[in-house]
């Protein structure tokens, strides 16, 4: 193991947000405040609980999970696709440093940034609305587990891309829409049928409502099947990742 | 020979179709300064990529000081230093840093004090705290050369390094590779600047349409390939070459005003001198003496133009 190597990247990739500290940590938190104040303070106060939880505190895991999705793919994909994009790459492709090496110096780096940011996120939280975790064990691991796998879609996302324009179309358009219709706002139970059964296609719903079990021991899906689910999401990008590196896609020509 | 890089009938065809290597093997001996030399597309980034892990080889065996670079790529990466052709740098980064970042990559630990020595034997050191994209396209390249030397490599890969460098900048870098080969690395160059293989280069390899079409000492090569060219003006047309020339390789121009000999080889000074020697003993009045020898240039262009026709 190349662990000098690992550091290496690692610190590169923090080097790179700490340049950039207000894009990468304030540009968020400025952006889930705003939501807790329109919809957790000033729409919620009007809002009837949820499954028993007032509506402001109902909104929190989702809207944690909307940031911290897009923020991992954003980072992670970033990490993977400026090097490929300046060219700089060629040194860690001449270095001696293994696949897995290389995914765990970026998608490390990336799924700390979104770590310290979701602690952020959640202390900013305690400023608009009254909550408490009930399994904070759980919802600690689910988070490191769901920015982990997002961590790796996202570098899949950097490696596939080849413009800025493609880099920006997944998490415009598929996961943000997602996560909006993925019970971040409602319980999928207020849905009426068709889109209800509709929206268990959805997987988004199955972190939202993960982490709202964590948080508040009530969800639409058993969290034994949302935990699964983001098992097999991680899987696929692992699959996905070492396929990358076993033919060289858009890597090694 | 004390090979330390042992390419064998190695191959390249790109995805599109274009076989960039069709076969080269070459042995790079330890110490020396090999020069790539080819036309732009020849198949010279190609090669130092496959050496370097850049690119995958579609047939053929790279050993670097005996170990495979595929199966075995830690410990041949590890002896390798590369500088590429582009100037690929983290433009918001900082000098000191990046050099740090290349020699963990490597697997090295920190240590500022090579790092500092790295710095200063590259004239960096005063510019260790500036952000790369500020500095200079001459600097930029020597952050760079920095950068594949922070791990200590036996083997450094110079692809084009003075392309797009001015004159004085180049006259520069040649000093910092002499230097480097002296310390006992092993330099492998690309360039298609002919005068840059002739004034670095011990041995020069021809590369042309991905195959390696000749490798040799470079004395050898400009003794063997190259010519010299003796031309004598005269004063007064002559009909014919006067007996005193005969038995000496010379021709005479159609208007009777030249004579010319042309050789190749080395030791063609005393024939020089021997011609003259008979010409003047011979009454001809001589208005002009012009010699040239052939130049790397001349051979190269004769090699792969032999090759195309």
């Amino acid at each position: 193991m190349n662990l000098n190597a690992i550091l290496a990247i690692y610190r590169f990739e923090l080097g790179r947000t700490w340049r950039t500290l207000f894009q990468s940590l304030a540009t968020p938190v400025i952006t889930t405040s705003l939501y807790f104040i329109v919809f957790g303070s000033a729409i919620g106060g009007r809002m009837a609980e949820v499954d028993g939880i007032p509506y402001g505190a109902f909104i929190i895991p989702g809207l944690l999970l909307l940031t911290i999705l897009s923020e991992s793919i954003g980072n992670a994909s970033f990490g993977i696709y400026l090097p490929r994009f300046t060219g700089t790459i060629y040194e860690v492709l001449s270095a001696p440093v293994s696949a897995t090496e290389a995914v765990i110096g970026y998608v490390g780096a990336a799924a700390t940034k979104s770590l310290i940011l979701a602690t952020i996120i959640l202390v900013t939280a305690t400023f608009f609305v009254d909550y408490s975790i009930l399994h904070p064990f759980w919802a600690a691991g689910f988070l490191l587990l769901v920015t982990l796998s997002f961590c790796l879609f996202g570098f899949i996302l950097g490696v596939w891309a080849d413009g800025f324009e493609r880099l920006q179309i997944v998490p415009l358009m598929i996961v943000t829409p997602l996560t909006f219709l993925g019970g971040t706002f409602y319980s999928i139970d207020m849905l009426p049928e068709p889109w209800r059964t509709a929206t268990l296609f959805n997987p988004i719903v199955y972190l939202v409502n993960g982490m709202r079990w964590a948080f508040y021991g009530t969800a639409d899906v058993a969290p034994g099947v949302s935990l699964a689910a983001t098992l097999a999401f991680m899987a696929i990008c692992l699959f996905i990742i070492n396929w990358i590196f076993r033919t060289g896609y858009r890597l090694r020509t | 020979m004390d090979s330390v890089i042992s390419i064998k009938g190695l191959r390249k065809t790109y995805d599109a179709g274009t076989e960039a290597l069709k076969g080269v093997d070459l042995d790079i001996r330890r110490g020396e300064i090999f020069g790539l030399l080819g036309e732009n597309g020849a198949g010279k980034t190609t090669l130092i990529g496959i050496v370097c892990g850049l690119i995958r080889a579609t047939a053929g065996t790279v050993t670097v000081d005996g170990h495979d670079n595929v199966t075995a790529y830690r410990a041949a990466r590890a002896r390798i230093g590369l500088v590429p052709q582009e100037l690929a740098v983290d433009m918001f980064g900082h000098v000191r840093h990046t050099v740090e970042f290349s020699r963990g990559l490597f697997g090295k630990g920190r240590d500022p004090a090579r790092i500092e020595e790295v710095l200063r034997s590259l004239s960096l050191w005063d510019k260790r705290d500036a952000k790369i994209g500020d500095l200079s396209g001459g600097m930029k390249r020597r952050v760079l050369i920095a950068k594949a030397l922070a791990h200590d490599p036996d083997i450094l890969f110079l692809d084009e390094p003075t392309a797009g460098v001015d004159v004085s900048l180049r006259r520069d870098m040649w000093a910092l590779i002499g230097k480097l080969r002296d310390e006992g690395k092993t330099i492998i160059l690309t360039t298609h600047y002919i005068e840059e293989a002739e004034e670095m280069a011990d041995r020069i390899g021809v590369i042309t349409r991905g195959e390696l079409i000749l490798v040799d000492e470079k004395r050898a090569m400009m003794e063997k390939l190259g010519q010299t060219r003796l031309s004598v003006g005269l004063k007064a047309p002559l009909a014919a070459l006067p007996p005193a020339l005969d038995g000496l390789p010379l021709t005479l121009s159609d208007d009777g005003l030249t004579i010319v000999h042309q050789a190749g080889g080395e030791g063609e000074s005393a024939e020089v001198a021997e011609i003259l020697k008979r010409m003047i003993a011979a009454d001809i009045d001589i208005a002009t003496v012009d010699s040239s020898r052939s130049s790397l240039e001349d051979i190269f262009v004769d090699l792969v133009g032999g090759k195309r026709s």
